[in-house]
């Protein structure tokens, strides 16, 4: 049957043949680096397309429809528009660090790609702390805003730049909590011991009402944490014009933009892996029939569907609700969500212990 | 314009909101001071958009100028020129065609249900919610194109004329309006399931920009503004023109006195407006659509007043007349302008977030503010 991991070992095997292991192995990782590259610019291309759309759909508009079929190539042309804008960098600003953030940003959102399971055995870096590392490295992404927000020398920047510095560490405290939740059921850290606890169904199926109170507190917390509406407090357009990233043009602000779109299909990915399987196809307890079928769809497609879905509801997110007040936003993490991740933790803890679980 | 920004103290940010900004509806430009996120003042400065409009109309006939009023407050410019039409009607004593009169209700209801909408969608997105905008357009649509067809302009009309209006009405636009009227009925519940009852909406709403009635009638706000602090100050109500006083409907009044009243107050008349609408879209009266009037008109010497109330309030306009074909002066009393000098009243002390919110409650329509 066709899958990405055949396709990996087979050229895994051809460069071991060919080469000596070492240069077999700088040869893999410089294909994976590209790989990495190439899939960040397809996500690029594909979640700006499927963001106008979505949006197009909710707000009763035909959305892009000119350029390709059915205005497939639309972003394309954003992205030659974006490549031969001047990029510039204001008068009075830090240089170093303008110029330096908008790859800050998109670095981060790489380094993260590493422990993410594509595919069943299709996956970079299954070190044993992979949750742990994608929750420790997306806390940087914030580093870049703030060094965005303070160089460009605007008042505007720099209150989006505070604003974000403030919202993405406190979010991250809820998102951490609804990690460790599945964690805790699962007992590892790592990305494929966790997708391999849910062979016989999902932990939002098998972890009933702690698994279902974090997850909803996850997706509320990672689009708080990417900047998405409503918490887009950052930019914050009618308010800030366009907050840190106000001074960028061209390729720099692309650079935002992509790490964005990026950091949400992270998220969604991390998401669809601790809560809704991963690559797992949706299997049944002990329906051994049921479950043989579903093995049917290759993996691939069960994980990008399951982060598609959760990339559409945070879209849906964006263009239905307005934007709350930053400390409103920050009075529902810390007195509301924080304290039910707490809770939510301690219930999971027993429940783990209790084997009250599926 | 207000108070001094000489209560700047160290640590303060100045920012700069406008004259181009996304959240000021125009050319407006707003120094606010900031302490962090909190205002300490705001400072709006006018004049981006000055087209000395009121100089103009003192060169123009007393037929011509009615047309520059469209392009004062652009969205109300039926309303606009119903009030300069009354006018000009006082100084010369003139009786309106029962027809006229109907009409002319019916496209100032219109108006405002158009004007109401495009607020509607403005504020939310004001809030960042993008969406609202092009459902209210969807609406708001329909009764642009009732307009074309029957006075051939879609936002600056000018169809009052002084004696009436200016032609009939299209053979078409009593289905039409009806057609709208089915329309809008199946949508209304959509604004209170996406924007009234959202629960960041109603945050970002509820005890944001509170203003008490004895400041609504200090500082002079009419229309929407006022009603939200219960302020009753429907001129239609009050001083009734045309057929007002004999039409059945509700002066909608709020005593939330905060944005979310305001909020109330816009939605619940555009319901009143609809009712309106329905009274008399079968009832047009047959007959002149104009009374019977001069080429050339002379007003007598003396001073007129007349106002009418617009989606944003209270439109008052003041001729002084020396006897000859052109005014000898013209003032308009704009609502906009005297609802913009409460905003920093409203705004300070809260967040930066709420400016953008209590704004977008004022309803603002620059050119109207700063003629």
């Amino acid at each position: 049957m066709w899958s990405l991991s055949n396709i990996a070992t087979s050229i895994d095997q051809w460069l071991n043949e060919t080469f000596n292991p070492t240069l077999a192995l700088i040869l893999e990782m410089l294909i994976a680096g590209v790989a990495v590259i190439g899939l960040f610019a397809m996500l690029g291309l594909i979640l700006v397309i499927m963001e106008r759309k979505v949006s197009a759909w909710i707000q009763i508009r035909l959305g892009p429809n000119r350029v390709g079929p059915k205005g497939m190539f639309q972003s394309l042309a954003d992205t030659v528009k974006l490549l031969v804008k001047e990029g510039m960098t204001p008068g009075g600003s830090d240089k170093l660090l303008f110029n330096v953030a908008p790859f800050v940003a998109m670095i981060v959102a790489m380094l993260l790609m590493a422990p993410i399971a594509f595919a069943k055995d299709f996956q970079l870096w299954d070190l044993n702390i992979g949750v742990l590392y994608i929750s420790a490295v997306s806390s940087i992404s914030v580093i870049s805003i703030l060094m965005a927000g303070w160089a460009s020398n605007n008042k505007y920047s720099l209150l989006g730049a505070m604003r974000s510095g403030a919202q993405i560490v406190s979010y991250e405290l809820s998102a951490g909590l609804a990690v460790l939740a599945i964690v805790v059921l699962t007992g590892s850290l790592r990305v494929s011991d966790i997708i391999n606890s849910q062979a016989d169904g999902w932990w939002i199926f098998k972890g009933h009402i702690p698994a279902i109170i974090s997850f909803v507190i996850f997706i509320i917390a990672v689009t708080a944490e990417t900047n998405r509406a409503p918490f887009d407090m950052a930019e914050a357009e009618s308010e800030l014009t366009a907050g840190f990233h106000t001074e960028y043009s061209g390729m720099k602000f692309a650079l935002f933009f992509l790490a964005e779109y990026v950091n949400v299909f992270i998220v969604c990915a991390l998401g669809a892996t601790l809560f809704l399987g991963g690559w797992m196809p949706f299997h049944i307890g002990t329906w051994e029939a049921f479950n043989h079928v579903m093995d049917y769809i290759p993996s691939s497609i069960w994980f990008f569907g399951k982060t598609f879905f959760l990339i559409f509801l945070i879209m849906w997110f964006r263009w239905t609700f307005p934007r709350l007040r930053i400390d409103q936003l920050l009075n529902l993490e810390w007195k509301y969500l924080l304290p039910i991740s707490m809770f939510n933790l301690l219930l999971v803890t027993l429940i783990a212990i209790l084997g009250w679980h599926f | 314009m207000f108070e001094e920004v000489g209560t700047t103290t160290e640590g303060d940010l100045i920012i700069n909101v406008g004259p181009q900004h996304p959240a000021t509806h125009g050319v407006l430009h707003l120094v606010i001071t900031l302490n962090g996120e909190t205002i300490k003042n705001v400072e709006p400065h006018l004049g981006y958009i000055h087209r000395s409009i009121e100089k103009m109309c003192e060169s123009l006939t007393y037929r011509q100028f009615i047309y520059v009023t469209s392009r004062m407050d652009y969205l109300s410019a039926h309303i606009n020129n119903h009030a300069c039409a009354m006018c000009v009607e006082k100084g010369l004593q003139l009786e309106i065609p029962p027809r006229a009169q109907v009409i002319r209700v019916l496209m100032d209801e219109l108006t405002r249900i158009a004007s109401h909408e495009l607020w509607w969608g403005a504020m939310a997105m004001d809030l960042g919610a993008f969406t609202p905008f092009f459902h209210a357009f969807r609406e708001r649509e329909s009764i642009n194109d009732i307009m074309e067809e029957t006075c051939g302009a879609r936002l600056t009309m000018n169809y009052m004329v002084p004696g009436g209006v200016m032609h009939d009405i299209h053979p078409n636009f009593q289905r039409r309006v009806k057609d709208f009227l089915q329309l809008y009925k199946s949508k209304i519940h959509e604004y209170d399931e996406m924007v009234t009852g959202n629960v960041i909406f109603q945050n970002r709403m509820k005890g944001v920009g509170v203003i008490s009635a004895e400041d609504v009638i200090s500082y002079g706000c009419t229309g929407p503004v006022a009603r939200g602090s219960g302020v009753s100050s429907d001129t239609r109500k009050h001083y009734p023109y045309e057929i007002y006083d004999k039409l059945e409907f509700d002066e909608v009044l709020e005593t939330g006195c905060d944005s979310f009243a305001r909020y109330m107050v816009r939605l619940r008349e555009m319901q009143q407006s609809i009712r309106i609408i329905e009274q008399l879209i079968d009832n047009i009266p047959e007959g002149d659509f104009q009374a019977k009037t001069k080429a050339v008109l002379k007003l007598p010497k003396g001073e007129f007043y007349s106002k009418a109330e617009t989606a944003r309030g209270e439109l008052g306009v003041y001729i002084v007349s020396e006897g000859g074909t052109t005014p000898y002066r013209i003032k308009f009393r704009s609502p906009g302008f005297s609802n913009l000098s409460a905003l920093n009243h409203l705004v300070k002390g809260g967040k930066i977030g709420d400016l953008i919110a209590a704004m977008g409650t004022l309803d603002l329509v620059i050119p109207d503010i700063d003629r």
